[in-house]
């Protein structure tokens, strides 16, 4: 599954929800599949890439707040507590 | 009296009555001549001046038929707006239920009654509870029942009045949406659990938004929560929650959380609204509840595809899996893959080895090893053959050559012969006949030459 994405997008261009699934793609073809070594490493080493990015994400996560303004949404400024 | 008989305009007939000065009370509108006096129609009236100037029957142009008075009087209460959507206080008296399904009664109080009828769809639509003698409010409006000459209420909603009202219309209103299957177990749908879009519906002011907000912020920072604030009590809150649960639907969130904080039975009530209930119904997004406190239910509880007791547990439901547990995901994720990788090098390095030792046994190098052995003997033997090749031809030429050492005439010279050649020809001279003219004697150190004349005699010997 994984191995065969031709056109993968760049790793820091994924959302945490992509790159998550991507990473469990991946888990579960190195797991499943026989594929050769080469693509193996590959597998590999997009699957680190795709760990870390998703451990960049959520040490970085900030709650984004938008408010709903008729049809068009506009950032919410949270009134301090 | 136009104050008194103020009515509510464009009131919607599933609303409650709250303000009082909607409502008609029947001492109020006890006769049609109170009712022509009020002076809400301003515009002239002739017809009716036969009951109120009988003295003057000359202004009549014409005489009208009962049956058109009748269809005047109809048609001038049936056009008022105002009569058509109407609240009327009373008690219930001549209650009657016939087979055919409409509801016939009376309301009453002490000045005036006012007869009142249900038809069977909405009596069966909202199962009105009856009883004669009870304090109701009765929505309606005002219409003449011509063969009879009756003006009479034809009623769309009953309600008991006073305390518990609201909690009767609750469980009217309850059964009636349980009974369309709006609050089936089928129809709730399942709660992401990783929701990327959190849309919430509350106040914008409020404790419960910023308990909510805390809430996702803490457990799930990833989340982007949009805000569709409403009011959340009022008689503008419904058509609010409505619009919001529609507007809200439009970005597509993964869940919607409808919140409110705590409070009276009253200020959660917009809750309960019909129309509110179905939009919660409707919403494409699924809904989670959270409106007052642990112990009140409201109909969008029931109707929402999860209830949570507070904003913050809808929150909390809203983000199932939290920060903590992306983490965890991502480390299993994390050594799994390195287990794998790790695992698979293992094997094909294992698999190498063998392969790598199956290779070395059937190597070439065996057999080049073998072949050089060989070859340095034949090698070997090929020295030692020539070797003895030469020893042998070396002691032949030592015996040729001693044997020449023999033969050489050097030798017979130095034993006192000599060799003599005639200078004309170099013949050596072996015969005294060859002997004759110069000739070189040759001796064992050097030569001399000597001359044999014709005269000298040759001599035998």
């Amino acid at each position: 599954m994984a191995k065969t994405k031709s056109s993968l997008k760049p790793v820091e261009e994924l959302t945490y929800e992509e790159a998550l699934a991507e990473l469990e793609g991946i888990v579960e073809s190195l797991e499943g599949e026989q594929n050769p070594l080469e693509d193996s490493m590959k597998l590999f080493e997009r699957g680190q890439a795709l760990a870390a990015h998703c451990g960049a994400l959520l040490e970085s996560a900030q709650l984004k707040v938008q408010k709903l303004v008729g049809e068009s949404v506009i950032p919410f400024e949270e009134e301090p507590e | 009296m136009v104050s008194v008989i103020s009515v509510a305009k464009n009131k919607q007939p599933h609303q409650t009555p709250k303000s009082k000065n909607r409502n008609y009370t029947l001492g109020k509108l006890s006769t049609l001549n109170d009712f022509f006096s009020a002076s809400i129609f301003p515009f002239p009236i002739p017809s009716f001046s036969i009951i109120l100037r009988p003295m003057q029957p000359d202004l009549f142009s014409t005489t009208l038929t009962v049956s058109q008075l009748t269809f005047r009087i109809r048609k001038l209460l049936e056009d008022n707006p105002e009569l058509q959507d109407v609240w009327v206080t009373g008690e219930i008296s001549n209650l009657s239920r016939p087979a055919s399904g409409h509801i016939y009664f009376t309301l009453k109080d002490k000045n005036a009654s006012l007869r009142c009828v249900m038809w069977k769809t909405e009596a069966l639509r909202t199962r009105p509870n009856l009883q004669e003698g009870a304090a109701v409010e009765v929505h309606g409006k005002i219409a003449v029942y011509e063969p009879q000459g009756q003006y009479q209420l034809i009623a769309s909603l009953i309600q008991a009045k006073g305390e518990g009202v609201l909690f009767q219309e609750f469980s009217r209103l309850k059964a009636m949406l349980e009974a369309e299957g709006l609050f089936d177990p089928e129809r709730k749908r399942p709660i992401p659990e990783l929701p990327q879009k959190i849309g919430i519906i509350t106040s914008a002011t409020g404790a419960a938004l910023r308990d909510m907000l805390n809430t996702i912020r803490r457990r799930l920072p990833l989340a982007h929560v949009i805000l569709a604030p409403s009011p959340v009590q009022g008689i503008e809150a419904p058509p609010a929650l409505v619009k919001a649960i529609q507007s809200l639907n439009l970005q597509s969130p993964d869940v919607i959380l409808l919140a409110r904080g705590g409070g009276s039975i009253e200020d959660l009530w917009a809750f309960n609204d019909e129309r509110v209930v179905r939009a919660v119904v409707d919403s494409k997004a699924p809904i989670i509840s959270g409106v007052g406190h642990e112990t009140d239910f409201t109909l969008c509880d029931f109707a929402a595809d999860l209830r949570a007791p507070t904003p913050t547990a809808a929150a909390e439901l809203a983000t199932q899996t939290t920060l903590d547990d992306l983490h965890f995901q991502l480390s299993t994720y994390q050594s799994r893959l390195t287990d794998l990788i790790s695992g698979l090098l293992a094997d094909q390095k294992a698999f190498l080895s063998a392969v790598a030792s199956r290779l070395k046994y059937v190597s070439p190098e065996r057999r080049i090893l073998s072949e050089y052995q060989h070859l340095d003997e034949l090698s070997r033997r090929a020295f030692s053959a020539l070797h003895h090749r030469i020893q042998l031809h070396s002691a032949s030429v030592d015996g040729i050559s001693k044997r020449l050492q023999a033969l050489n005439p050097e030798g017979v010279l130095a034993r006192g012969y000599a060799i003599i050649t005639r200078k004309s020809d170099g013949k050596v001279v072996g015969k005294v006949s060859q002997a004759q003219g110069e000739m070189n004697v040759r001796v064992s150190d050097g030569e001399f030459e000597v001359h044999r004349g014709l005269d000298t005699a040759l001599r035998k010997t």
